[in-house]
C-alpha cells in the first residue's frame, strides 16, 4: 500500500544532512514550499547547497537560510535579496550563476538521466568563460572563479556544454496532491517545482491540499507520484514564520 | 570613433514613442517575450488589428495587463514577479518548457533594454561591475528569440553613446541585436552590418551620427 503522505514535517526532512545539495521550487514567493524551508530551519541543518531560481526579496524561505548561516553555495539566476550578495562578497557563501533556462534544463536533464547537454544560452559570456567569480575570500579577493564551460559549434552557432543536476533533495510546493504523490501546480507557481522535484533524489512535496487518490483523473496530473517521494500539508503559519530576528554574528 | 558625450539636447521620441514606433512593427500573431523598462510600454501601443501572445519566463503564454488592485493572485506574477492576468486562450507551462519555447525559435522576438549595443549587435544589458550580479533569463532570450530588438535611449545619462564600437559592460549574448529603436533612430543589423533604417521625426542623419559610437550604413 503506497501512501506517502507525512503529517510530521519535520520527521519528513529529517533526512537531509548538513552538507546535503538540495533543489528548490519557486519563483521569488509564487510557488515557493515556505512551511518544508522552515522546517529545514528548524532542523538545524549546515552547510547546505541549495539550487533555486532566486532567493528571495526578505528573510522567509531560503533568504530565512541565508541569514541563519546555513548555506555553503547557492546556485540561481537572479537571487534579488541584498543581503545574499554582503555574504557573498564577505566569502561567507558561495554563488553559482546560471541562466535561468539553464538551471530549468540542468535540473529537468538531471531528472531525466541526461549527464549533460549543449546550449547556446551564455555563450561567449563571462558565465562561460571562467572568469566569473564562485566565491571570495574574506580579505575580499576572488577564492575561485565559475570553471569554464566547453564551447563547441554547431551548424553556425556556439553552444557550451551544460551539466544536469541531480540533488540530494528536492523540495517543491503543490497547490493539490494524493497520498501516491501525485501533484497538480495552479498557474505561474508550476514554474520551477516539477523540474526540482524530477532532480531530487529524495523528493518532499508540500501540498495546499491532499485530495483523496483517484480524484486527480490521470490525464490532469502534471507530475507523477514516481518523482516524489513524500507529501506533507502546507501549514497556516508558514508566510509568517520566516519573519524572524536575522543572524546577529 | 570617439564616443565623447554631446551635450547639445536633440529632442527626438519620448520613451512612450520609442515604445509606440515598435510596437508598430510587430506582427500579427508574434509571440513575444518584453523585458523591463520600455519593453514594458510596448503592450498599450499595439495596433488593435495585431495580436500578439506575451511570453513570461516563469511559464506564461498569453499574459495580460497588471491585476487590478483587490484582484492579485500570488499563483500568477509576470517575470518581474508582479500579479498580471491572463488572455483568453492562455496557457501555463513549467521553467523548462518556458524556455524551450525561448531557445527552441518559437519566440519570434524578444524586446530588451540595453547598457551597450556593438554595431555587430553584441548586447550587454545584465550586469554593471560593482553591482550585484544576476542574469535571470537575459541570456537565454537573447540567444534564442529569432529576433531581439532593442528598445533604448539613444545616449546614456552621461550624454555617451550606448552603439559602440565594442562594449565594455560584460556581454549578454554575441551578435544577437538584430533591431535598434532609440528616441533618434531605427537600425537594423544585418549580418554584423549596422544600418540605419529610419530618423526619428525632426532628427538628422547627421544627428545621429554625432550621437553613435561606431559608423552606419545609411540603408
Amino acid at each position: 500500500m503506497i501512501d506517502k503522505f507525512r503529517e510530521d514535517a519535520l520527521a519528513a526532512l529529517a533526512p537531509i544532512l548538513s552538507g546535503a545539495t538540495i533543489a528548490v521550487g519557486g519563483f521569488g514567493s509564487s510557488g515557493r514550499p515556505d512551511t518544508l524551508l522552515d522546517t529545514l530551519c528548524d532542523l538545524d541543518r549546515r552547510d547546505l547547497h541549495v539550487i533555486v531560481n532566486n532567493v528571495g526579496g526578505d528573510f522567509t524561505g531560503i533568504g530565512r537560510l541565508l541569514v541563519e548561516g546555513r548555506l555553503r553555495r547557492v546556485t540561481a539566476s537572479f537571487p534579488v535579496l541584498p543581503d545574499f550578495y554582503t555574504e557573498y562578497f564577505a566569502g561567507r557563501v558561495e554563488f553559482e550563476l546560471i541562466p535561468q533556462g539553464t538551471l530549468a534544463e540542468r535540473l529537468r536533464a538531471g531528472g531525466a538521466g541526461i549527464a549533460a547537454f549543449y546550449t547556446p544560452s551564455g555563450a561567449g559570456t563571462m558565465l562561460s568563460d571562467g572568469t566569473f567569480p564562485l566565491g571570495y575570500r574574506a580579505d575580499g579577493e576572488v577564492a575561485a572563479s565559475i570553471p569554464a564551460k566547453e564551447h563547441r559549434v554547431f551548424g553556425d552557432r556556439e553552444y557550451v556544454l551544460e551539466h544536469g543536476i541531480v540533488a540530494d533533495f528536492a523540495l517543491v510546493k503543490a497547490y493539490q496532491g494524493d497520498r501516491k504523490g501525485n501533484l497538480r501546480f495552479r498557474l505561474s507557481a508550476r514554474n520551477f517545482n516539477p523540474l526540482a522535484a524530477m532532480s531530487g533524489r529524495h523528493t518532499v512535496a508540500e501540498l495546499e491540499h491532499l485530495v483523496a487518490t483517484g480524484d486527480l483523473a490521470p490525464d490532469d496530473i502534471h507530475l507523477p507520484g514516481v518523482f516524489v517521494d513524500e507529501v506533507v500539508l502546507r501549514s497556516e503559519l508558514s508566510p509568517r514564520m520566516g519573519v524572524m530576528t536575522r543572524r546577529s554574528a | 570613433m570617439t564616443q565623447t558625450a554631446v551635450s547639445e539636447q536633440v529632442s527626438g521620441r519620448s520613451r512612450e514613442g520609442i515604445a509606440q514606433r515598435l510596437a508598430a512593427d510587430l506582427r500579427d500573431g508574434f509571440v513575444v517575450n518584453l523585458g523591463v523598462g520600455i519593453p514594458l510600454l510596448v503592450p498599450k501601443h499595439v495596433p488593435p488589428d495585431v495580436e500578439v501572445i506575451l511570453h513570461a519566463e516563469n511559464g506564461v503564454l498569453g499574459m495580460g495587463p497588471l491585476a487590478a488592485p483587490g484582484h492579485e493572485d500570488p499563483d500568477l506574477t509576470d517575470a518581474g514577479k508582479q500579479p498580471v492576468t491572463l488572455i483568453t486562450g492562455a496557457a501555463i507551462v513549467d521553467s523548462a518548457v518556458s524556455f524551450a519555447v525561448v531557445r527552441g525559435g518559437h519566440l519570434d522576438v524578444t524586446v530588451l533594454g540595453a547598457l551597450q549595443v556593438s554595431g555587430r549587435g553584441d548586447l550587454a544589458n545584465w550586469y554593471v561591475p560593482g553591482q550585484n550580479p544576476a542574469v535571470g533569463g537575459a541570456m537565454d532570450l537573447v540567444a534564442g528569440a529569432r529576433e531581439v530588438w532593442v528598445a533604448m535611449e539613444h545616449v546614456d545619462r552621461a550624454g555617451r553613446p550606448k552603439i559602440v564600437e565594442r562594449c565594455t559592460f560584460p556581454l549578454t549574448g554575441r551578435g544577437v541585436v538584430t533591431r535598434i529603436y532609440t528616441d533618434l533612430a531605427v537600425f537594423h543589423i544585418v549580418t554584423g552590418e549596422l544600418r540605419l533604417a529610419e530618423c526619428a521625426p525632426g532628427i538628422t542623419p547627421e544627428v545621429i551620427r554625432a550621437r553613435t559610437g561606431v559608423p552606419f550604413v545609411e540603408a
